[in-house]
Formats: C-alpha cells, structure tokens, sequence
C-alpha cells in the first residue's frame, strides 16, 4: 500500500495530458514554449472538452515540436502547413476539435496564406501562435514578426521590414476570437485557451515568448528572466482594444486581451446548409 | 464500410476521361476531394459536386496545391478514403506533401491530369512531361506507385486500383493521365458493386493503449487507426522509430526510410500489370502508356499490314517501372519503338533496361495530332533499318525536321 501511495503522489496532474517518454523536451533554458504548453495543458483540463475527440497539429519550428509532447492524437507537419492539414481533418471529421500549435515564422510567414484563409472559411480550428519574433531553430533569422530595426542574423544592421500584427491580421481575415498574452501571463492564457476550445469557429491565440538564446542574446536583453521582468513593467491588458493598435516594436510596450469574440457560421455550418439543399442530380 | 448503392452508377455511360475518374473514386470508396482548380483537370471537381451530395462525400476548395494535397493526408487519418486532383503546374506545388504522404504512411490518391509542359505551359494540350517528376519529384528516396489509364475505361478501372493500392500498401498513389484522355468522351461500363474489388483499410485492432503507428507488419505494411478513436497517436514528417517519435540517428534513418522503399520494391512483380500484344514473333515492339495508346495500336496494325512483325507493350503501371520484362523482350527483339508527348522521360527507363541488348527508338509524339500514328510507323520503319545495336537512343525526326 505504501508503494501505491507513493506511485499515486509521484504522478504529476498533468502525465496524462503530456508523452512523458519524450521529457526532457528540447526547448533552450528561459524559453517560454514550456509555459505556453503548461497553460495549454491546464487549458485542455479546465474546458473539459473531449480529449478522444481532440487532435493537434504542428509545423516545424521550435513551437512546431508541441505536437510530440501533448498527449493527444497528434501531427508533426511540414513547414506551415499545419492550418491546411488541420483543415482536411475538421473538414473530413466535423465532430474533432483540432488545434494548431506553432510559431510566427511558421504560421505568419510560409504558412501565411493558409492563416487567413483558414480563418476567411471560418474552420473550427483553435490556433495557438507562440511568436518569439524571430526563427529560432534555424539560429535567429529575422521573422515576419521582427519589430523594425531589431537585430536578427539575417539583419545585423537591424530589420528593415515592419512586421505583422498577429491579432490584426487575424481580425481583418475573420477569426471568431483573437486573443493576446505573454508567457508572463499564464493564468489568463490558460483561460483564453479553455475558453477559445470551446468557441466554434476560428480562434487565435499569440503567445509572446522570450527567446533567451537568440533574440534576447543577438540584442543584448538580458535573459529570460530579463524578459519575463520586461513583459511585467510594459504589458498592459485592454480587453476589447481595436486590433489596428496592436503593433509592436523593439521594447515597446505589448498591450494583451482579448480582442475580438464574435460569431459567425463556420465552414461545416456553411458548407451543410448547401449541401441539404442540393438537389439530387438525376443519373 | 457499407456499400453506398447510389456511389457505384452500375450500367453503360457515356463518360470523359475526367468524369470516368470520379466514378471510379466513389466506386472505390472515396468520399474527400480537396483540390485547387486548373485545367484540364476541372471537370472532375465539377463531376464531384454534382454527385458528392447523394453520395455523402466531402468537397473542400483549397488555396493552393500545396494546401489541398497536406488537407487530404489529414482527412486520410480520419478514415476517409481521401484523393486531390491536379495538373502539371500544381503537381508542381504537391511535391512537398507527396514526400510527406509517403513517409507518414498514408493512403490518398492524387490524380495528376497532365498538360503540355515546362512551366506554364499550354494548359489546354495534351503532354507526359511530369512521367519522372511523379517518381522524382519530392526530395528524397521513395518509391510511389504510378498508374497510366489510356482511355476513359481504364481511368475508371485503374483509379479503384489506386484506392486499391493506396490501402494495401498504405502509401499515396498517382494516378496519370493527360489532357487527350481527360476530354475523350467514351463508353465507360461501371459494374454492379458486389463485382468491384475493394481493398479496405487495415485497421490496428489491439489495445488502445499499444497501438504504435509504424510498427509494421510481415509485409513492412504498418496498421492504421483514425483520429478520434481514443489511441492518442503521434506521427512526424520527421525520421521516427515506431512510436512515430523523431530520432536523429544514422541508425533511424535506416530503419525507417529503408522499409518505406522495400514494402513497394518486395511487391514489385505482384505491383506491375501491362498488356502485352503481339509480342510473341515481334521484331519491333512500341513501349506506350496513356495517350499515346491509340496511336501505339494504329501504327501496330498499319505496320502489320505492311508485313513488318511488331508487337506492343502498354504499362498500365508506370511505376514501379517493369524492367524485367523490358529486359526479358530486349533480348529476343531488334528494337523498341517508344512514343511520348514529351522530349524523352520512360524511353530512357527502356534503354536502361535493355541493357544495350536492342535498340531503343524515341518519338517525340503528337505533332500531327495525338490519334495520327505517322510518325511511329515510321519510326518502326527507321528502326528496322539499323543493322546494329546502336550505344544510344535513336531519335526520330519528323519530315519538318527539328532546331
């Protein structure tokens, strides 16, 4: 009976929910993916949802290795194209809620187009984009997030190009809910998360996270720790804010909230509603 | 799965090429289309829709090839029998997730209508010039069955076998056709559906929590389950073990790449099917597939007429490419005659299988049109002409002649 009382204290809430055989997991020290996937964890457990009928599917990139740590049915994909193989599963299957894991570069830049049109069609997809502004499995090359003027290996005088605005870009293509928080911010993203899991429609979460091995480090910020501590004095929450002031650049302040839950009828409401009033062909 | 009566049209239609096609998908079970349009591949998206109501199936239109072929190897795991369809230029775009397909395991059919080729080519012509690209095209080894129908009949018989194919093998299939046959309206005859040979998915049938989604079976086939069913599975386009888990290894690669080739390259001999005729007291014999199939019969006969002993060999399976069979007849015939709307792709797969033993012929085929069978009965002509066994491929050069 000891022993079993023992084994039952030594499992953490969250085994189920995570492919312990693959811990230790290959994010650097003072990386905030860990925190994003713990607040997905807790997210999955506190929206009760069906984990049978739950799937989740990554790009490549750092973020992109989520798929092979949750404990779901789960997809490690080509290079962007996550939002489009999540489409062929909710497409083919309606009663799965799928979820996309990955990073800016992966989602925002080769995987662009598929971003906003997933969320034009309104499929029932919860994206969750970690963005650290820069590509970092790759060695720190600037990304379609990089604020103007910040260094990046491929930008050693500083980033010529403006980046995207995450919930912007998702607000104008049509996303049901927009949400923005920093891996400071882990008790309200883990209630966005539970939250957007239960939303019909296209929903998109931005994860701000330090990246201490190269964008902190190429920029001279200190550590993740530095970073957490500069997320803490210059976020602020404006619920409800309009998406087109959501810009970020180089250590400026990040305003997090939610921004948009609206509701519109997904691709399957859309796409049902034509198809019961087909009529028979004659053969 | 339950027969759906109203997918199998049983009786005797009048059907294109493109429109064959879908009938033999939802013959076979196919109930997933996610396409992009382009021509001349479009028909087969609009034949989809007039029928995917009653048929119960699932249309979706892409933003691009790309998309559409990575939405259709999701839909796969959902247990769908799922297939994309395309031509040259978004074939083009579909290399990514063929190579993604082949080494996740999963069953889809891509349906490559081909045109004449190099870029954008001529989008309303007909041409073979993606024949390598479908065995070469994604980065990479694989192996990737390839089916050539080369009339509206066979592009319903041979896309079921590419269900067929897809299943068994638990690997993307290609099925390639062209422009000619995709707008040739003929008689098609769709059997009942108890007589149409289905390949169901093999499905893993033990404990939930066992299941390992690359652990294979004798045959190097691994089982499959569908998403949703509880089994909390994860596969990766990376180099994984059996438990569908990336290891960077030497060692991985071996053991995960080397079975994905040998579970095709084992079954090559029960994989190829081609026609043979005529080949018994053949001199000449034209190596042809898909379009150029009219023509390749037109100049037999013609060429019979005038005495000359040729025979004929159609792949209906381009690949794996029968070699043994090209190397079985170079050794009793004078020469192969090979006719291709395209500059030169099979004809050097038939000289490397000859191995010097008979000479190989090439002819640029279709100038005068893809039904006129000129060119190749004098192609057959110059071919009987060379006494000797030549150490390259003989080009035939039409009377306008070539830059």
């Amino acid at each position: 009976m000891g022993t079993l009382k023992k084994a039952e204290k030594d499992i953490h809430p969250m085994d189920n929910l995570l492919r312990m055989d693959r811990i230790p997991h290959i994010w650097c020290p003072g990386c905030g993916i860990g925190t994003a996937v713990t607040a997905f964890a807790a997210g999955l457990a506190k929206a009760e949802i069906d984990l049978k009928k739950t799937c989740i599917v990554s790009g490549i990139g750092c973020t992109g290795r989520v798929a092979g740590y949750v404990k779901l049915d789960s997809f490690h994909t080509t290079h962007g194209r996550g939002i489009a193989f999540a489409t062929g599963i909710q497409v083919a299957n309606p009663d799965l809620k799928v979820i996309v894991f990955s990073g800016d570069g992966d989602l925002i830049s080769i995987g662009g187009n598929h971003f906003i049109h997933a969320a034009r069609r309104n499929v029932n997809m919860l994206v969750i984009c970690v963005n650290n502004f820069i590509y970092a499995m790759t060695g720190g090359q600037v990304a379609p997030t990089t604020p103007l003027a910040t260094y990046a290996t491929t930008s050693p005088f500083g980033c010529v190009e403006p980046p995207f605005n995450i919930p912007y870009l998702a607000d104008s293509s049509g996303a049901v809910y927009v949400a923005r928080w920093t891996a400071l911010h882990v008790r309200r993203l883990t209630n966005s998360i539970a939250e957007a899991l239960k939303k019909p429609g296209f929903s998109v979460i931005e994860v701000i996270s330090p990246c201490a091995m190269y964008y902190s480090r190429i920029n001279r910020l200190g550590d993740g720790l530095d970073m957490m501590k500069f997320y803490h004095d210059n976020t602020e929450i404006r619920h409800g804010e309009d998406t087109k002031n959501l810009d970020i650049g180089f250590q400026t302040k990040i305003i997090v909230g939610k921004f948009v839950d609206r509701e519109r009828p997904t691709y399957m409401d859309s796409y049902n509603e034509w198809l019961s009033g087909t009529k028979k062909v004659e053969k | 799965m339950k027969t759906n009566l109203k997918a199998v049209l049983t009786g005797t239609h009048t059907l294109s090429g493109n429109e064959a096609f879908i009938e033999g998908a939802f013959a076979a079970g196919c109930r997933f289309l996610a396409a992009y349009p382009i021509e001349p591949a479009i028909e087969t998206i609009e034949r989809y829709l007039k029928r995917c109501a009653e048929v119960g199936a699932t249309f979706i239109q892409m933003e691009d090839e790309i998309s559409a072929l990575a939405a259709v190897i999701g839909a796969s795991w959902t247990g769908k029998k799922s297939m994309t369809i395309t031509s040259g230029p978004g074939f083009s775009n579909m290399m990514e997730h063929l190579g993604l397909g082949v080494m996740l395991e999963t069953p889809c059919v891509i349906l490559d209508v081909q045109q004449a080729g190099l870029s954008l080519g001529i989008p309303n012509r007909a041409g073979q010039g993606d024949m390598m690209q479908a065995r070469w095209g994604s980065h990479g080894d694989y192996e990737v069955i390839t089916l050539a129908p080369g009339s509206p009949q066979e592009m319903f018989d041979f896309t079921i076998k590419a269900f067929n194919f897809s299943e068994k093998y638990r690997t993307p299939v290609i099925v390639i056709s062209d422009e000619y046959i995709a707008h040739k309206k003929e008689k098609v005859v769709i059997p009942p559906a108890a007589g149409i040979k289905i390949t169901p998915r093999r499905y893993f049938k033990g404990q939930k929590d066992k299941y390992l989604p690359f652990k294979r079976d004798k045959d190097f086939v691994p089982r499959m389950v569908d998403i949703g069913e509880g089994f909390k599975f994860h596969v990766t386009g990376l180099t994984h073990d059996d438990r569908g888990y990336p290891i960077m290894l030497e060692e991985c690669q071996e053991y995960n790449v080397h079975p994905i080739l040998w579970k095709i390259r084992n079954k090559v001999d029960e994989i190829i099917e081609f026609q043979e005729t005529g080949t018994e007291d053949a001199e000449i014999v034209i190596v042809y597939y898909g379009a150029t199939s009219e023509a390749a019969i037109k100049a037999m006969k013609q060429a019979r007429d005038l005495g000359i002993k040729v025979g004929g060999l159609k792949l209906d399976i381009v690949w794996p490419f029968p070699d043994k069979k090209i190397t079985e007849l170079a050794e009793k015939v004078k020469a192969f005659v090979v006719p291709e709307i395209n500059y030169g792709q099979i004809v050097s797969e038939v000289e490397r299988s000859s191995y010097g033993n008979a000479n190989v012929v090439f002819v640029s085929h279709g100038e005068k049109g893809i039904d006129n069978a000129d060119d190749i009965v004098s192609a057959i002509k110059l071919a009987l002409k060379e006494e000797k066994v030549k150490k390259e491929i003989i080009e035939y050069q039409s009377q306008a002649g070539r830059a």
